[in-house]
Order: C-alpha cells, then structure tokens, then sequence
C-alpha cells in the first residue's frame, strides 16, 4: 500500500551542489567561471519530498478512496464481494471515461459542459442505427464519431470564434440535447441487438468489459499527458497560452484537439451505455457534465489549468462511485450522499488553496 | 513667488527593496504656484519618490512635512486628505462605469442609498468644464473614450477632492498627441495661478522648459541637482541626469562582425508603416535603442514572427524565411527572449526543467514521444552553467526570483540551438548581480558566433553591451549609431533632435502592449485586446514619448 502521509513534509538534502559564495563581480573575470553575488532571495529552501511529489496531486484523492473503501470493508459484508465489486466497476466506468475527457479540456484552463448531452445524442443515435440495420461496429463508431464532430464543433468555437470555453460549450450543451429529443421524439429506442448489449455487459477472464476499456482509456491518457509532446503542450498552453505560442507551441491546435478528445469519449461513454442499458435514452447523461468536473476536481485538477492528471481524475470518478455505492449498501439516504460529495469538493479544494498558500509563503 | 513657505517638503528621504537602495537622502519642496519638474533616467528612483510622497510607500528614513506638519505614517487616503492628489500614468478609472460615476466614485451624492442622478450628473458636469472636457457627456462610459480624453477625466476627478493643494503629474502627456499636450499643459499653468503647488513628471524634456519653475534631477536614486529652470538648457540638464561613467559590467565590445546572422529587409507591420531594414552578423551584438512607444518591442515581435506584417523579407543564416508564427522562426534558429517574462514567457505552472525544454520538445522527440532523457540532462547543464540557483529543477519556475526566470528563459532557447537570439529589455526586474552575470552570458554568447539583438531602455546598458546601435523613433530607423557613441547621441536620435516628435496615440502603459500580440491568442474570454490592436492599425505605429527612456524602478 502506498505510504499513507499526506503531503507530511520530510526535510532532505537540497540537489545543488554549487557553493553559495563567490567572489566580486568585475570585469577582468572569467565569463561564466564565477559566482556572482549571493542572492538571498534566490536560495532554495530545504526541499521538502511530499507524497504529492510522488503520486502526484491526486495523492489526496487517493487517501480518501483508500479510507472511504477500507470503511466500506469494514461495514458491510457486501462490498468487498466479486459481485458488488464488479456492479461497482460497471457504474463507475462511463462515469470515469467522460471524467478523463473532461480533464484534458480542464487542463488547458477549459471546460467542456457538453459532455452529457454530447453522451446523450451519441448513445441514441447509436440506438437509432441499430434499430435502422445498420452493423453493430458501423453504428459504434458513428456514434462515437458524432461526439468527437460536436467536439471539434467546440473547440472550433473556442480558438476562431474566442468564444469562452464555458459558452460554447454551454451552447453545445442545449444544441446537443435539442436534437436528440427531436430525433427521437423524446422516446426510448429499444430493441437492439444482442451483440450490442455483449460490449458493455460481457467479461473478459471474469473482468466486466466496462472497467477494462476505462483502464485502457485511463492508461493511454496518462501516456499521453505524462510521455508525449503533445500531452506536455496541453499543460503549457493551460499554464500561459501566450507564452505557449511564442515557444512554439502549436496553441490552436492542441485546444481543439482537446474538445476532440472530450467530445470522444463522451461519445464513446454514450455509447457504452446505450450497450450497457441495452436502449437509447434521449435523457441519457443529463448532469453528468458536473460530475465529471466534480471527479477531475476531487482527483486534484484545477480549474485555473495545467494542474491535474488522467490517474487523478479516474481517481475522483472511483470515489464518487464508491460513495454511491456504500451508500447504497449502508442504507444511506442517496440525499445524503449527495451532501457528502458536495463536502467533498470543497475539501478536496480547500485543501488544495491551503497548500498553494503555504507553498507561496514559504517560498 | 519663492518666497512661499513650501506646502510639502521631504527632507534626507531613504527608501530601500530588500538590498536595492531606491532613494537616498533625496529632499523635495514643493511651494504653491510653482510647478516642479522631476527629471532622472529610468530607474533613478523618480518613481519611488512619487510613491514615498502619495502614501503608497512608506520611507525608510527623512521627514515629510505638509503644511509644516510632520506626517509620520502617510497611508493614499490620509494623504489625499491631506490635499496632495496625484494622476497616475496608469489609468486608476473604472472602464465599464460612466465618466460622472468614476468622478465620484466612493463618495456618489445619494439620498438613503440611492445614487441622485441629477446631483451627480451636475456636478460631473461642472467638473468636467473645468478641464475643458465641455463636450463629453458625463453618462459616456469610459471604456469607449479615447486615451487622451480618459488622461482629462482622470485630472477632473482628482481636482473633485475636497482639498487640492498639491498635484503630482506623473507623465500625464505620454498618452497625449501634442494638441492633446498643448491643452493639459495650458491647464496646468492656470492651476498654477490658483496657487497650486504641482509635481510634475515627464520624460520630454522641452515641457519642464515650457511649464516648469523649478527642476529636481534624480540619478542613480539620489539628488543630483535641483535649481530653478531659468539655470539650465536641454544638454546641461541631460548631463546632470545621465553624468555618470558606463559601469565596468559589461563585457568587452572588441567584436567584428561575421556573415549576416539575420537580415531584414522591407519589414512593415501596417500598410502604411515605414518599412524597415536591419542587420545583425554573426557574433555581433546590434543594440536597438528608442523611446517607449517607438516600436521596438513590436519590431522584435514582428520579427519572431508572432505579430503579423504585411511585408517584407527575412534571411536567417543567409536563408530565406518566412515569419509565418513563432514555431517557423524557431525551427530557423532564431529565439526571442521576451520583456514582458511573465504575460509573455513562463508558464508558472510547469517545473523550471519543463519551461527550458518546452522549445525543444518537437526536435527531440520521435513518434510524439517525450524526448529521451538526454534532453533534459543537457537541459539541467545548460542551467548548471547559467548558474541557476535553485533547489531542484523539479520545482515550479514561478518559485524563481526575476534574474533566476531569465535564465530560465535564455536556457530554454539555447536549448533550440539558435543562430540569433533577440533580448527585449533582458534586465527588467533583475537586480544588480543577476545583471551581471546576464551581460557576461550574452557577450559569450555573441563570442561563440550567434547574431544577438538587444533592446534596451536602460541607456547605459545599450551603449555597454552593444557592438552598434540601431534607434528606432516612431516605428521607424532614426539612425545608426557606432558601439562607441554617447548616451545623449541616443537621447537626441530617439527624440528627434530635442522637438518632439510626432503625437501619440496608443497608450504608453506596458498593458497595451501585451494587450496586441494577447488579440491574436486563442484563449477565450478575452474579447478587450482587439481593442489596442484597432487603435494601432489605425494610426501609424508611431507612439512616442521623446526625452526619455524610460523603465522605472
């Protein structure tokens, strides 16, 4: 198990090894060879090793799915069960797939509010297809490509249109929802095919084939952030997009490919749980825009930009699953679990504030 | 008239930064119905005084009397109270409210709460008359009115408080065309006939002779001479202002230039801009000299690629380029360090190692991957050398002091390779030591044969570090001065030969600034700067601000 401190400071030695003196400046020295004046301000503190420094910042999401799951264990017989776990990953996974896409516009200093309607439009055009005739593959991957259209729609609006991230995707929000309560006529679509239903309910080696494709999701976008250029260009372009640019940083093209990804998953999302609730819901994802915010934010991303990453945010969905779900078994009133998670966020951001604080005054 | 007992005197004021001596023993009377001129290169604490004066800043040490009565703890307010009210370059109006609401804003004339529109709209015209503002409605919002009308509304409202003794003028005219100037400047001498006594900052100098009574020269943060102007003309008070050697911090200019590392030709930001030619060879340092305003940090921009021209040819190693953004420019060797480090330069959020690599990402990585782990060890020798001081290049830049970030940034393009490098005001917020060693790096730099551009306000670090010295005055080439010339053959060509030149129409505040190249960013949500962008297409790229250089500390 992970080593439970949080952010407890550990004094070690600092990594430079340069002398802190040296002689005058003046002009007969050699270029480069001296040591300039002592700069006190300049002096590093002692660095301090923090869990944060090791697991990074969801190190905080991860002490509260740790207590929350071993609290779980302990009051309920249930939960720690092969069945219970296994219902668990199924709810949790589309939840965490959209929660990991939300988190990539988030790190760009964005926010996608769309996802949810764009999950809804993807999950009953999907559902529509399949009604239609068409194969299952063709129809999985269309509705997978509508989103990422709404997606790239999005990030269109906001680097040629400057919109704010927050009103374009609010647009897109209403837009999204509009029309699929209008091709549907607000009804369910049922009737489709068995095979379709297989994607979300069947298991592999006994793993639910949901919790594999989150992981796998997951697992590629903290590829993505942590090894690839262009996972590092998405946290410079939220940490200044000005200063991106004039370092090259190919700014517009990043943003959008941000809203791509997002409105990608959330079609990917939307289609998993058409497969999973074997229909086409029109209201399908309705809210689950701020909950997928709530998960990258428990998990430790900012609103602000550059700070957050894909294990963080899967983290925040984990935990908001797991609170739901001992809720359920513990009897708890859903409302209250509702107040908890509420708590939650601002916990997880409270502490986040405490900590940038504390950083800034010490040095 | 000098008779008068003074209304505010300072007496032996002290103020320091940390380890930077701003102000030293400096003493100021100012005497009702006198209007004194405070003039000093950048950086010579006129800035600090100003501060020190209006309450901002609390003195070290020395006596600050008002009427005769000592003020122990100024704080703005009491100040103000006190009668002694300033206009600030900086714009300090509300842009979204009506003029009428900023002239009285935090004492609006209202009945249980509620704003009396009529009273204030009254009195707002009043006070608008009296600076001559007859035409502009007091329900126009400020947002929309031009810089020079926003500078008039500005000294309406200062004169609305209850008590005006004393003003200080901190370059109120920067922002002004000269009719604009002519206007403010016959206004400050009616003040002056009612019998107030006035500060008055500016960096042109032919306006101290024009209203001044009586001039204070700062330099180096201490009073070099004050006297009455009738005393002195143009070069005597350039020398009392700059009268100093150039420091020894330079490195040696004994250079020849190599084959042209970069070449300009033709270049015009506008359709009607002058066009411009530059040149700079390899391991030569060309210096680009100018007032504020006169295009030079636009030039650098352009040049980089990041603001867009019209026309005009680049070869970067004898190579034709094309500066279609910042990324063809780098790829071509060339790296721009830029003035402003923190709107335009760091990202605060990412660790040092990260912002020197960032440029160099793309050339080191295969198949999108993150570059090896040889990048980032070149980058942390890179640091190593520039004598970095920092506890672990884990940490985020943005915990770095000012001289440590440059570094940053200048590792960050040699990490690129570059064949020229362009500094825009390399030592802006560095202190002394950091100066130094920056200097000695560039003249390195230029050793190993790379083509350096430095723009610099700060005079004497232009005429040390550069090999030539290009000035620019209103968007254009005013000259071409030798490594060698003097600190008052800048001054002239930068200022049109002591006549101001032409009228200004952007505003001389770095936000503007930065404001053009943010209107072409793609982050959303920031609709304003088209605005400054409008204004500079609109008039010629002619800002000026002749007389000075100008970076106060």
């Amino acid at each position: 198990m992970p080593k439970l401190i949080w952010r407890e400071p550990i004094a070690t030695t600092t990594i430079t090894s340069r002398q802190p003196t040296g002689e005058e400046l003046g002009p007969d020295a050699v270029p480069r060879a001296r040591e300039p004046e002592p700069e006190p301000k300049a002096e590093a503190p002692r660095r301090v090793v923090t869990l944060g420094d090791i697991a990074g910042r969801e190190s905080g999401g991860l002490v509260v799915l740790l207590v929350a799951v071993g609290i779980l264990t302990l009051a309920s017989d249930e939960f720690l069960t092969g069945n219970n776990l296994a219902n668990l990953a199924r709810q949790v996974a589309i939840f965490g797939i959209i929660a990991v896409g939300q988190l990539l516009v988030i790190l760009t200093a964005g926010i996608d509010l769309s996802v949810g309607s764009v999950l809804g439009l993807s999950g009953a055009s999907t559902a529509q297809f399949l009604v239609a005739g068409m194969p299952i593959w063709p129809a999985f991957l269309l509705g997978v490509a509508i989103g990422t259209v709404l997606g790239i729609v999005n990030g269109l609006l906001v680097t040629r249109a400057l919109l704010p991230p927050f009103i374009a995707t609010l647009g897109m929000l209403g837009i999204a929802r509009g029309i699929v309560l209008v091709t549907t006529d607000a009804q369910t679509v049922q009737g489709l095919p068995a095979g379709f239903q297989d994607i979300a309910n069947g298991t592999i080696l006994g793993i639910p084939n949901l919790l594999i494709i989150a992981i796998v999701v997951t697992g590629v976008m903290w590829f993505v952030l942590s090894r690839t250029v262009f996972g590092r260009y998405i946290y410079a372009v939220g940490s200044n997009p000005e200063s991106a640019r004039l370092a090259g940083v190919p700014v517009r093209m990043v943003t959008i490919s941000v809203y791509a990804i997002s409105g990608l998953l959330a079609g990917l999302g939307g289609v998993l749980l058409a497969s999973r609730l074997g229909a086409g819901i029109p209201t399908a994802g309705t809210g689950f825009e701020l909950n997928a915010i709530a998960a990258c934010v428990i998990g430790g991303a900012s609103l602000f930009g550059a700070k957050g990453s894909a294990i963080g945010a899967a983290t925040g969905a984990l935990i908001m699953g797991v609170l739901n779900n001992g809720g359920n078994l513990l009897a708890i009133n859903a409302f209250y679990l509702q107040i908890a998670i509420g708590v939650l966020i601002l916990v997880a951001v409270g502490f986040d504030q405490l900590n940038t604080r504390r950083s800034a005054a010490a040095g | 008239m000098k008779a008068k007992e003074p209304v505010v005197e300072l007496r032996d004021v002290s103020k320091a930064f940390g380890p930077v001596q701003a102000l030293t023993d400096v003493s100021l009377r100012l005497i009702p119905g006198q209007v004194n001129c405070l003039a000093g290169e950048n950086g010579a604490g006129k800035s600090t005084l100003i501060r020190v004066l209006t309450g901002a800043l609390r003195r070290d040490s020395g006596s600050y009397e008002i009427d005769g009565r000592s003020v122990t703890s100024p704080t703005p307010a009491s100040v103000r109270a006190a009668g002694v009210q300033a206009v600030y370059q900086e714009l300090s109006l509300l842009p979204h409210l009506s003029v009428a609401e900023n002239l009285f804003m935090g004492r609006l004339p209202a009945s249980t709460g509620v704003i009396a529109r009529g009273r204030l709209r009254a009195r707002a015209r009043e006070a608008l008359d009296e600076v001559g503002l007859t035409d502009l409605s007091p329900d126009a919002i400020v947002e929309r009115l031009p810089a020079a009308t926003r500078q008039l509304v500005e000294i309406a409202k200062v004169l609305t408080a209850d008590s005006v003794k004393v003003v200080v003028f901190d370059e109120p005219t920067t922002a002004l065309t000269e009719a604009e100037s002519a206007r403010l400047l016959e206004y400050i001498l009616r003040l002056r006939e009612r019998g107030i006594a006035m500060l008055y900052v500016t960096h042109r100098l032919e306006e101290m002779f024009e209203i001044g009574d009586w001039v204070t020269v700062l330099r180096d943060g201490s009073l070099s001479e004050a006297g009455p102007i009738s005393d002195y003309d143009e070069d005597r008070l350039i020398t009392a202002m700059v009268g100093r050697e150039i420091s020894s911090l330079y490195p040696e200019t004994h250079r020849h230039a190599g084959t042209p590392a970069l070449r300009v030709r033709g270049l015009r930001r506008f359709q009607d801009s002058p066009s411009i030619d530059l040149q700079v060879g390899t391991g030569e340092i060309l210096g680009i000299g100018g007032l504020l305003g006169s295009g030079r940090s636009e030039l650098l921009l352009s040049i980089f690629g990041a603001d867009p021209i019209v026309a005009g040819e680049l070869e970067v190693g004898g190579k034709p380029v094309k500066p279609s953004g910042p990324r063809t420019m780098m790829n071509a060797g060339v790296g721009l360090l830029t003035e402003d480090r923190k709107v335009l330069g760091l990202l605060p959020e990412l660790s040092i190692r990260e912002n020197v690599t960032i440029a160099s990402l793309r050339s080191g990585s295969r198949h999108g991957l993150l570059p090896p782990r040889e990048q980032a060890e070149e980058a942390d020798r890179l640091l190593d050398s520039l004598r970095l001081r920092a506890g672990s290049y884990d940490q985020p830049v943005s915990t770095l002091s000012g001289g440590n970030q440059q570094k940053v940034l200048l590792a960050r393009w040699l990490l690129t390779k570059p064949k020229v490098l362009i500094f825009d005001e390399p030592t802006k917020g560095i202190d002394v030591g950091a100066k130094g060693e920056l200097y000695t790096v560039i003249g390195d730099l230029a050793a190993k044969g790379l083509g350096i551009i430095v723009v610099s306000s700060y005079l004497p670090e232009l005429l040390g570090l550069a090999d030539r010295i290009l000035v620019l005055r209103d968007g254009r080439v005013a000259g071409e001065l030798p490594g060698t010339a003097t600190e008052e053959d800048v001054l002239r060509l930068a200022s049109g030969g002591g006549r101001a030149a032409e009228p200004v129409l952007q505003e001389e505040i770095p936000a503007p600034r930065e404001g053009g190249p943010a209107s072409s960013r793609p982050a959303p949500g920031e609709g304003g700067p088209a605005s400054s962008k409008g204004a500079g297409t609109a008039v010629p790229p002619t800002p000026d601000d002749p007389g000075e250089v100008s970076r106060d500390a």
